[in-house]
């Protein structure tokens, strides 16, 4: 399950104009503003202000308790931040929760593995579509009638996502029998099923040899660039994210030390300091 | 007056043959797809229309009579589709092999001198951007799958899609054009260009007319009564001949449906829901099968096991001749146990391969070792061997149902030649003979006799029965000092298939006698020397020691014994062995990359090994350098022993029966 949608060997990680001229960025979907955090006396967060433009792919990088994940949580509503605000889509709101957040569009995976380990990736899938679900538990009990075409409708989506990420061969294998990186590529099935406008990605290539990786850099551009939907990515490998970000925001120790092109934040110093560490 | 396409005699061209089908048996599956999770058909019919629409849009685009395309992807019915819809129209399909890189493609479409190409998807379209750059002739791309190509901005890119709008149109435009171009085709034509591997030098492109193929796949289907009710899975590369002929050729003689795999990855559980009638796997497939079945045994409850091991040793004892129908020779209580065996065991291993509805099944192209054969033969699996190459259009030699022997393929088949050249070199006459390298008479000529026969390369012989049994390369096969033919490869082959024996070099050409030189396989061995207690220190030492030339000694005396059983080997029978200091390995050189030995290569670096063997000396010390994977270089030092192996008397005639 190594070969990716496009085996030709990258120059890079993924070379140089790996997106194609027509995709558009457009306006601001997402700001958030001076959001803090804190845990008791722990600040994860400190004033935190940036944007996400439309079809863009965003990435958040950070050292190791940057607070990168706790950001992505107050995004998509998991906490609530004592300070600021995240407007989404021209609406504004002090808090989100979970639930919200994915009625509007919001999808997320997450940094360890979060599927159901028994069921199959097929079904795994399927509870990705449960928000897209018109009938209620009671009817979806019964194969009949509008419930049996809305349950085919939906496989035929969850079997799209199947295609694109080429899980075919495994479609009906419990998960929990499949290898780390397959299960990474479910979970970004999962999140995509639910047929999101912005994809939070918790660390999706973490633990991945660097083929994994090149696979899965390859479908979060074909995401990106297939279905436009907007990418906010947290990562660790520095290479990844300057090829295929479009924009990089740095954390350190709760606070935005860098915001703008990955070129920008390379040569930014206070990001060097960060990551090659100086005494603070 | 009958229709036009309904009689079959008339059907002389795959296009022709296409129409008979779709006016013939219109309303039944031609072929299928997986998509999504769900099993697509299309019907003669529709497949006819679909060329139809296929063919008029090439010649929208300008294609003519004469001109090649080429056929690069997966198993896909669009790109079988794209091969008929260029038959269709007077051309010439290649089809290349969809994992070669952009530089071995761009030798191949200068050489057929490519302008348009049909390919599956992205990949494919990637590179073969990349190689106009370098070959500007090659000007229309078209599509299966627009999968992240909606952005790409070339205008001569298109999608089969948009092929067949334009053809449709055109049809509109010009009514009796296809038509007419079927008219024109003549059985003559080259309906194929088929490009071998080119493992010595360039590839060359086969070329294969309608007549040779319809031929050889009639004769396959009338010697294995093939009818419109079998079913194949396409899944070997469409540039393959044996692809060619099973998945295309055959099917559209004997009209059965084609099913095509969701992906190359989910092969073994397409095979399953399809189960194909027919099916065809180089060896190294069926053991991959194997190889799965008996991990996930390992795995099986206890009870599982020992049913699994129990019915096995009975299919083992006498599967196999009930599968010859030799069931006199099968006592009542094994026909009883077979039975039960069957219901329990067998069956349901056969569903689980995929393997139900076979009724035959092929293996070809390389050697395929003694348990691995009976394994599926005795588990009700009419698994046979055939001979053929692609000059030949793979029609030579089938084993026939009920007279299967492993180390033959078999008789020639039917309108089939054979002669055996002075050098022992099998040489072909075949209705499915090529009709020349494309552009290349100088290898044409080299190939093929004045008098018209095909020079194989392969050496031969046949046996009692008349069966042809294939020994080595011609090139590689020599004698004893007493005139026996000695063929290495052969010999190699009969040593490692023994688990114990990882790789073999025979010696023997202008010598008095046969021998030879082993390695042991150290997983196999190490394993076998741990469970009775033997401590060693690394491959050098296990090697050397008694117990282990005593394991290797009786391999050798059963393949001595198997030779003596053959006149013509029977003297190359092995008469002294030694198992080698170090493993053979390619970075020594000693082996290609492929694995395969570099017989002069080793006997010259163990020149004094070889001495030491025809001389008769019991043991002899060595010293050599070999190369560390880091690249340092170091030197090994042995003192190898030297044994005698036990000979048999050859049996020169069968015993009147």
């Amino acid at each position: 399950m190594t070969s990716g949608p496009h085996p030709s060997p990258p120059p890079s990680v993924m070379g140089e104009g790996v997106h194609s001229p027509a995709r558009r960025i457009g306006d601001t979907m997402l700001s958030v503003d001076n959001i803090s955090l804190a845990f008791g006396g722990v600040k994860a967060l400190t004033d935190i202000s940036f944007d996400v433009r439309e079809h863009e792919i965003r990435a958040i990088i950070g050292p190791n308790g940057a607070g990168k994940s706790s950001m992505l949580n107050c995004i998509n509503g998991v906490y609530t931040p004592q300070q600021g605000r995240i407007r989404f889509d021209g609406q504004t709101f002090t808090s989100m929760d979970p639930h919200k957040a994915a009625t509007m569009g919001i999808a997320r995976t997450f940094q360890n593995i979060a599927l159901f380990k028994g069921m199959s990736v097929l079904d795994n899938l399927m509870t990705g579509r449960n928000l897209k679900m018109r009938a209620n538990l009671l009817a979806q009990a019964f194969y009949v009638g509008p419930n049996r075409r809305e349950e085919l409708e939906q496989r035929e989506k969850v079997e799209q996502i199947i295609d694109f990420l080429q899980i075919e061969s495994v479609r009906k294998v419990p998960v929990g029998r499949l290898p780390y990186g397959v299960q990474k590529r479910v979970e970004l099935g999962r999140a995509l099923a639910a047929e999101p406008r912005l994809l939070l990605l918790d660390e999706p290539m973490a633990g991945m040899n660097i083929e994994e990786k090149q696979d899965m850099c390859r479908f979060v551009l074909d995401v990106n660039d297939e279905f436009g939907t907007t990418i906010v990515l947290i990562e660790h490998d520095m290479g990844v994210v300057m090829d295929i970000s479009d924009r990089v925001v740095v954390l350190d120790y709760g606070k935005k030390i860098g915001d703008g092109t990955p070129d920008e934040v390379r040569s930014n110093q206070a990001v060097i300091d960060a990551y090659l560490g100086v005494a603070h | 007056m009958s229709q036009p396409g309904t009689d079959p005699a008339a059907a002389d061209t795959f296009p022709r043959l296409l129409l008979h089908h779709a006016a013939v048996r219109g309303d039944r599956t031609a072929i299928r797809e997986k998509d999504l999770g769900i099993w697509l058909s299309w019907t003669w019919r529709q497949v006819a229309d679909e060329v139809r629409a296929a063919a008029c849009g090439l010649a929208a685009l300008g294609f003519k009579r004469g001109m090649t395309l080429a056929v690069i992807g997966d198993n896909r019915p669009r790109l079988y589709w794209s091969m008929a819809a260029t038959q269709a129209l007077g051309g010439i399909p290649v089809p290349l092999y969809q994992d070669a890189i952009a530089q071995e493609m761009l030798f191949v479409l200068e050489n057929a001198e490519v302008e348009f190409a049909v390919v599956e998807d992205q990949e494919q379209v990637d590179k073969l951007l990349e190689i106009r750059a370098k070959y500007p002739r090659l000007k229309h791309i078209i599509y299966d799958d627009p999968r992240g190509l909606r952005n790409y901005p070339d205008p001569e890119l298109l999608s089969f899609d948009r092929l067949q709008d334009l053809g449709r149109e055109h049809d509109r435009a010009h009514p009796g054009f296809y038509d007419n171009e079927i008219a024109l085709g003549q059985p003559r034509d080259t309906a194929v260009m088929l490009y071998t591997s080119g493992t010595t030098g360039n590839p060359k492109g086969v070329c294969h007319t309608h007549a040779s193929l319809i031929a050889a796949a009639s004769g396959d289907i009338a010697f294995d009564g093939f009818t419109a009710e079998d079913e194949v899975l396409s899944y070997l590369p469409m540039a393959w001949v044996g692809d060619h002929l099973f998945s295309y050729a055959q099917a559209l003689v004997a009209g059965f449906c084609v099913n095509c795999p969701e992906s190359s990855e989910t092969v073994p559980i397409d095979l399953r829901e399809i189960g194909p009638t027919y099916y065809f796997a180089p060896p190294r497939v069926f053991e991959n099968l194997l190889t799965t079945v008996m991990i996930r045994m390992e795995d099986a409850a206890r009870f599982k096991q020992r049913l699994f091991h129990y019915f096995m040793g009975v299919a083992k004892r006498c599967g196999a001749k009930i599968m010859d129908g030799r069931t006199a020779e099968v006592s009542l209580g094994d026909r009883l146990l077979y039975f039960i065996g069957d219901l329990l065991v067998y069956g349901p291993l056969r569903n689980v391969l995929g393997m139900s509805r076979i009724r035959v099944a092929y293996t070809g192209g390389a050697a395929i070792g003694p348990d691995l054969f009976d394994f599926y033969r005795s588990i009700g699996v009419n698994l046979k061997q055939l001979y053929g190459q692609t000059e030949t259009g793979v029609y030579v030699c089938k084993q026939p149902t009920g007279k299967v022997k492993l180390d033959c393929v078999g008789p020639p088949l039917p309108g089939v030649e054979i002669r055996i050249a002075p050098n022992g070199e099998v040489q072909v006459k075949s209705p499915g003979m090529l009709k020349e390298y494309y552009k290349r008479p100088d290898a044409t000529a080299e190939s093929i006799t004045p008098d018209g026969w095909f020079m194989t390369g392969d050496a031969g012989f046949f046996d009692r029965d008349g069966d042809l049994k294939i020994i080595d390369r011609a090139k590689d096969v020599g004698k004893l000092k007493d005139g026996t033919m000695f063929a290495p490869q052969y010999i190699e082959n009969k040593l490692k298939f023994f688990p114990h024996i990882k790789e073999a070099v025979a010696f023997g050409h202008d010598r008095e006698m046969c021998t030879a030189f082993i390695n042991i396989d150290l997983g196999s061995v190490g394993n076998w020397a741990e469970r009775r207690g033997i401590a060693y220190s690394g491959y050098t030492d296990l090697a050397q020691r008694d117990a282990v030339y005593d394991l290797v000694q009786e391999c050798v005396e059963k393949v001595n014994r198997d030779l003596a059983s053959d006149a013509q080997l029977g003297n190359s029978q092995i008469r002294r062995f030694l198992v080698l200091h170090k493993e053979l390995d390619a970075d020594d050189g000693e082996l290609t990359r492929t694995r395969k030995v570099r017989r002069g290569f080793i006997a010259e670096r163990y020149a004094q090994l070889v001495n030491a063997l025809f001389a008769g000396d019991t043991h002899c010390e060595i010293e050599g350098q070999i190369k560390f994977e880091d690249g340092r270089t170091g030197t090994i030092r042995a003192d190898v022993k030297i044994r005698d192996a036990k000979t048999f008397p050859v049996e020169r005639e069968r015993k009147a029966a």
